[in-house]
């Protein structure tokens, strides 16, 4: 790994203020009652944003509002295509447009920095600067069949490079390969390639300092400033509240889909902001349990840290009480999903976890299953289900293999008990309301809530002392997602059980649990009791909650 | 405005590695070639076969799978893995030598035929299994070795329940018996060595021609790079390396009492290959080549800035399988004996052994790396026999050796391929 | 009736019903050229109890996630050893046969280890991987028959070194399955300790499915991350699979051997691996999940093409190989289909 220096040439840039004039009322861009449904699921409506050359523009939200909806669909991305377009109007200049493609989006002077890097590790950076955008020169061959035939002119793409890389203030060789650089790098990298290309007139960034040092953070902010300054408008994706109060012009906050409020970042400040993302007014969907909490502790964590990708935890600390239904939430990709799937062993993880006062051997989920606990993924298809199985054999299958239930043995012989398996299902089809055509069925044909039905009584016929869900109601109607959390609030109340609840829908959490810990940059930034008020938990959430309130919570 | 930012110190890079490291790298990175540099060397020693005798024989071996070779490089340029299909264009060649032979026209103009009559076969065939790997991605290779057994079954059924019968060939001297199939021997006297009688030359001419050759490039890679600031490969040096080893060798060979006397190199032949290697060279240095490699380190961000994947994988396909007939051209021109039901079959393994042998892997094969593989691994398979027979007392095992050793490259290669897929994955969710 | 069809056309898959179609036709052919049925139900009863082995060993690394195993040539290889040492301990008949199968399991389960070893390091890339791997040690064991130390005359070259390619059976141990409990009716021999021992397996492997540990390898075949997730160990269901596959390998060409009257060695283990494959994927397997009912409809429908397909070829036009070329075709076509239907529905 090579060293390097970080330098901002930002004189390429000057100090000329107005340097680009701009009619007052001169949009660069207009999006207009935008919508989108994604198969009967309503997640944009009627949003409406404008945006001058040379703005900074933030974009709020929490998980779920919308926000790289909205982005794919001005980048003309193929998920929004593929399942059936979006509605409203994109007006770029003063003329409708329609952008069907990444491709028709980089002609009209679109360009996005993605959170998923699209960098090709084995090409130079000038390589993926100039992917399918390549200089060439015309020869024999390419004037006889055709213009893909033309030489490749890599001295004036690296020059091009060079020049984009000097943009950015990146001070390393352009023919670098993108392989083994530092992730920070890369960002600049992506960056280099939109301002290479000619016509920028707008840049998207998808939270662009999420996998940042703080220092490559505050770089990277100076150089979006300095493109700023040239005239091109920034449109960028983030939950950082102190970024948007430190380079946003304006601020648009979505919520659930809607547009909140648009305002200029000289008429808010940090609390309206966390107060905008969150508030709503919280329906107490459930009654919470009365059950009375335990004096002791089911779970005790310390120093947890877990390689969940995109998910990471870097050091939580957390009691949760016996009888408790306690609730962790936060932003996506701030680590919250990472505990439960750390503690389940599914991703590596260190740290000293306790169950009931004894120690818990990580990475090593039977271990988790004899001790006592079970969970229910967020990754419904993916991990908690056999598909193409039916029924009866997904409810039946962990409790056989690691409490050897519905099972004859004979030796080290054994053979399932279909009538025992029959039977248990067809009492939890009947307890959950599952709706299906009988316990033979195949899982693959249920809607998501009866899916997420069978996830949880699957972990239920382990007889749990401890029960991990994450992200029960994700992709559920309203119904379902009723009767699922009554059902976790009828197993805390009538068995006494312990529940720790993931959620990315706060409001759900403050429907049901006793308390709700709020897990930022992958730890826990606080813990707080669901009649809490709104900004406390949008601060929470933003991370900026100990910076501003500045006192302890338990 | 100047703003300075707090800098983050530079790593300590040390300039100069240890003396013994990159000699150590050196020997890491190509330890297959040099494990097989070795191998070949003690059969040679073990044949006790005179050098001029295996010259002669490597000579006819390098003439009949040189360019066949070179058509399994774009394919790994694009992403396609090994092309274990090529045995298509092979099979295009077969049908259109089996017409030029029928009527009887000989010579190089029979050569040329062949290769017209084989060119649109072999492009409907690249496409054909073009679009087929599209269906089957992150499969291809399995799929390409499967789709070149089915295609052996019905190129079978054609020539040997068609021909006859739905179709109306009657010459009794390419059809069996019974009147219905071709023979399993079709005797191509009448192209044999075309191309290759055009103009021959001592060993001794030839290598000084290639001296000179190498050493022209060699200059002309220097001075091309000299102007660049870009890290500078070594290429010039490779070449001036080949001119003096050529040089060398046609001052050691020049003797008419040299065992290398009798050794006759078939110029155009030689050159009709160096000419499928510019023309892989240059295909690589066109906007194409940029597209296959785009879209063979990956296909997503390809196809997010706007290439046409799906595309630029069929014309990698159907050059390969173009090239291939053409090569296969050769290959039955040289030997003159058409072996109906056999001659294309192992096409595929062997010149894919011979591939990674020179040190190329599924990622990643230059032309440098199939000449070298194609020396070694013909070396090795013509002295084996004669290797084992003094070695072991049975020339059957040098035999099962060498068979062994081809299966068992491209199994390694597989394994090391696949191996690095999943740790690398692995190594990023971890990093 | 629409509905009906449509339902058989989903459930079976086009390239099934094609191959049933193409079934049916060549037994009205053969009907129609008056070549006497019994014979051929005979011959393909015959040919599906000496087959079936290798497509139940497909069975185990299919359903574990490895995919059909094209590295079946390793289990034959096993199989085949243990049947060299029963003669060259001069044994014969029954006794030989239990012999054979006794010594090359052991084997075979060590040889699967190690091949399973390896499977487990080559994710994703098992069926190219096991390909090769089988021509390497086919190709390996080719001089192995030359430098083994046997020493019975019946398995040695009269003159120079090494086995000789086909070594008949007919003094030792052929067809005694075969003919084992058979009997005749209406002009069909039924091949019964044969069709026994093949069930006989089926019916080890159904039990096998049915247990805790059955399920446990279909999970880690159909969900590695729900396998994962319910505590399970991966790889070591997989390298069940795999030894479950070579030790059925094993055992199915000692059954196939004595069935065919012959040993054979050198080049003759290579290709074994893909009709097998083949056959299973016809009787409706999918590269992903079988069933016991895919594996012995698919060795008898595979069977029943080759045995029928060659005398009513032969009644059509005076070719030889055919049957040969029938065979190419139908069973690289199938598996070819079978890779292009790999994403879909996932």
């Amino acid at each position: 790994m090579q060293g390097y220096r970080l330098k901002v040439a930002l004189h390429l840039y000057g100090d000329k203020q107005g340097g680009y004039a701009v009619a007052q009322d001169n949009y660069v861009l207009e999006m207009q009652n935008i919508g989108k449904v994604y198969a009967g699921n309503r997640v944009l409506k009627d949003v409406n944003l404008q945006l001058k050359a040379g703005e900074i523009h933030a974009v709020l939200g929490e998980n779920g509002a919308g926000k790289s909806t909205f982005m794919n669909i001005l980048f003309g991305m193929s998920v929004i295509h593929s399942t059936g377009g979006f509605e409203g109007k994109i007006v770029i200049d003063g003329k409708d447009v329609s952008i069907t493609s990444p491709y028709d989006a980089m002609n009209l002077g679109i360009g996005m920095v993605h959170q998923e890097f699209m960098l090709i590790p084995g090409f130079t950076i000038t390589e993926n600067i100039k992917v399918n955008r390549e200089i060439t020169r015309p020869n024999i061959a390419s004037r006889l069949f055709g213009p893909k035939l033309e030489s490749l002119d890599m001295d004036a793409m690296n020059r091009d490079a060079r020049k984009a890389l000097d943009t950015v203030g990146l001070n390393i060789e352009e023919w670098t390969k993108i392989a083994g650089m530092p992730v920070g790098l890369m960002q600049f990298v992506e960056i280099a390639r939109e301002i290479d290309k000619a016509n920028m007139k707008i840049i998207v960034f998808d939270e662009p300092t999420a996998v940042l040092t703080e220092s490559e953070a505050d770089t990277l902010l100076k150089a979006m400033q300095a493109i700023a300054r040239s005239g091109i408008a920034i449109l960028f994706i983030t939950h950082r509240l102190d970024e948007v109060m430190t380079i946003a012009d304006n601020i648009t906050v979505l919520r659930d889909g809607e547009l909140v409020r648009t305002l200029p970042k000289t008429e808010t400040n940090t609390f309206q902001l966390a107060e905008l993302m969150v508030g709503r007014k919280v329906e107490k969907i459930v009654q919470a349990s009365e059950n009375k909490v335990k004096e002791g502790i089911a779970l005790s964590v310390r120093g947890l840290k877990v390689l969940m990708p995109g998910e990471e935890v870097q050091k939580v600390d957390l009691d949760v009480f016996e009888g408790e239904i306690i609730g962790i939430g936060g932003l996506g990709g701030q680590g919250k999903l990472g505990i439960a799937n750390g503690i389940m062993g599914l991703y590596l993880a260190a740290g000293q976890v306790s169950v009931f006062g004894k120690p818990l051997q990580l990475n090593d989920t039977k271990a988790a299953y004899q001790a006592g606990l079970a969970f229910v993924s967020e990754d419904r298809r993916g991990v908690g289900l056999l598909l193409d199985s039916s029924i009866e054999m997904n409810i039946a299958f962990t409790a056989m293999q690691m409490r050897n239930r519905f099972l004859y043995r004979f030796g080290p012989f054994s053979h399932l008990a279909y009538g025992k398996i029959r039977r248990h299902a067809m009492e939890k089809i009947k307890e959950l309301d599952i709706r299906c055509t009988g316990p033979m069925q195949l899982t693959r044909r249920l809607s998501g809530g009866n899916q997420q039905k069978v996830c949880i009584a699957r972990a239920l016929a382990l007889d749990p002392k401890i029960l991990f869900v994450s992200e029960p109601t994700r992709g559920i109607d309203v119904g379902a997602k009723k009767i699922v959390l009554e059902e976790l609030v009828r197993l805390n109340r009538e068995l006494g059980m312990t529940i720790v609840m993931t959620s990315s829908e706060l409001a759900e959490l403050r429907s049901i649990c006793h308390r709700i810990a709020i897990v930022c940059h992958g730890a826990v930034e606080g813990v707080l009791s669901p009649d809490d008020n709104d900004v406390d938990f949008g601060l929470m959430m933003a991370g900026n909650y100990h910076k501003l309130r500045g006192k302890e919570v338990v | 405005m100047q703003v300075e930012i707090k800098q983050i110190p530079a790593a300590k890079v040390s300039k100069a590695p240890p003396p013994g490291a990159r000699l150590r790298a050196f020997l890491f990175d190509n330890m297959v070639v040099l494990l097989f540099v070795v191998l070949s060397a003690v059969g040679v020693w073990l044949s006790e076969l005179p050098l001029g005798f295996v010259a002669m024989d490597l000579v006819s071996r390098i003439a009949r799978n040189g360019f066949l070779i070179l058509a399994l490089l774009i394919p790994v340029m694009a992403g396609l893995g090994l092309n274990f299909a090529i045995v298509l264009g092979a099979m295009a060649t077969q049908i259109a030598v089996i017409f030029v032979i029928h009527w009887g026209i000989g010579g190089v103009s029979g050569v040329l035929l062949t290769v017209a009559l084989a060119t649109p076969m072999a492009i409907l065939f690249g496409i054909l299994i073009g679009r087929l790997l599209n269906q089957t991605r992150g499969q291809e290779m399995i799929t390409s070795m499967m789709a070149g057994f089915f295609a052996n079954g019905l190129y079978m059924l054609l020539l040997m329940v068609m021909v006859g019968t739905v179709i109306p060939l009657r010459n009794p001297k390419l059809l069996l018996p019974h009147g219905i199939g071709i023979l399993n021997t079709v005797d191509l006297g009448i192209i044999r060595q075309a191309v290759d009688n055009i103009y021959t030359m001592t060993f001794a001419g030839f290598m000084a021609l290639l001296a000179g050759l190498l050493g022209a490039i060699g200059l002309w890679e220097h001075f091309r790079q000299r102007g660049r600031s870009r890290p500078r490969t070594p290429r010039a040096l490779y070449f001036a390396v080949g001119a003096i080893l050529a040089a060398a060798s046609s001052l050691l060979t020049r003797s008419p009492d040299s065992s290398f006397a009798m050794v006759s190199i078939p110029l155009v032949t030689f050159a009709i290959i160096g000419l499928g290697c510019a023309f892989v060279g240059f295909i690589s240095s066109t906007k194409l080549g940029q597209d296959f490699r785009s879209v063979g380190q990956d296909q997503h961000v390809a196809k997010v800035s706007g290439i046409d994947v799906d595309r630029t994988r069929l014309v990698a396909m159907v050059i390969s399988t173009v090239m291939a007939a053409w090569g296969h051209a050769l290959l039955l021109s040289n030997f003159g004996n058409l072996s109906t039901y056999g001659s294309h079959e192992s096409v595929g393994v062997f010149a894919i052994a011979a591939l990674l042998i020179g040190g190329a892997t599924v990622t990643k094969a230059t032309v440098g790396q199939a000449l070298t593989g194609l020396l070694l691994f013909h070396t090795l398979f013509l002295v084996s026999p004669m290797a084992g027979r003094n070695l072991l007392g049975d020339a059957q095992l040098g035999e099962f050796f060498r068979a062994f050793v081809a299966y068992g490259v491209i199994a390694a290669s597989l394994a090391m391929y696949a191996w690095k897929r999943t740790y690398a994955a692995r190594k990023r969710l971890n990093s | 009736m629409g509905n009906l069809w449509k339902n058989i056309v989903d459930n079976l898959g086009f390239a099934r019903l094609v191959i049933i179609g193409f079934l049916i036709v060549l037994v009205f052919g053969a009907a129609y050229f008056e070549i006497p049925l019994g014979p051929l139900l005979s011959a393909a009863l015959v040919r599906t109890g000496m087959n079936g082995i290798f497509v139940l060993a497909m069975l185990p690394t299919i359903n574990s996630g490895i995919g059909p195993n094209f590295g079946l040539p390793l289990g034959i290889l096993c199989g085949l050893v243990g049947s060299l040492l029963s003669i060259e301990l001069d044994m014969r008949g029954m006794p030989a046969i239990l012999f054979a199968a006794a010594v090359s399991i052991p084997l075979a389960t060590v040889v699967g280890a190690a091949y399973g070893w390896l499977l487990n390091k080559v994710k994703g890339s098992e069926m190219m991987v096991s390909t090769y791997v089988g021509f390497s040690i086919v190709s390996l064991m080719n001089i192995g028959w030359i430098i083994m130390p046997f020493t019975s005359p019946e398995m040695r070259w009269p003159i120079g070194r090494g086995l000789r390619v086909t070594i008949a059976l007919e003094e030792r141990f052929a067809s005694v399955l075969d003919e084992l409990l058979a009997f005749d009716v209406a002009g069909v021999v039924v091949p019964t300790g044969l069709l026994l021992t093949f069930f006989l397996m089926c019916l080890l492997m159904w039990f096998f499915i049915r247990s805790k540990t059955g399920m446990a390898m279909r999970a880690v075949g159909d969900s590695k991350q729900f396998a994962v997730a319910s505590g399970l160990n991966v790889d070591g269901y997989r390298l069940l699979g795999t030894i479950m596959s070579t030790v059925l390998g094993a055992v199915g060409i000692v059954v196939f051997s004595q069935s065919f009257a012959f040993i054979q060695l050198y080049e003759a283990p290579m290709t074994m691996g893909f009709p097998a494959a083949a056959a299973i994927l016809i009787g409706g397997a999918t590269v992903k999940r079988a069933n016991i009912l895919n594996v012995i409809l698919g060795a008898f429908l595979f069977q029943s093409l080759l045995v029928v397909s060659l005398p009513v070829a032969n009644k059509i036009i005076t070719v030889g190989g055919v049957a040969e070329i029938a065979r190419i075709i139908v069973s690289n076509g199938i598996i070819l289909y079978a890779l292009t239907q790999v994403g879909r529905g996932d």
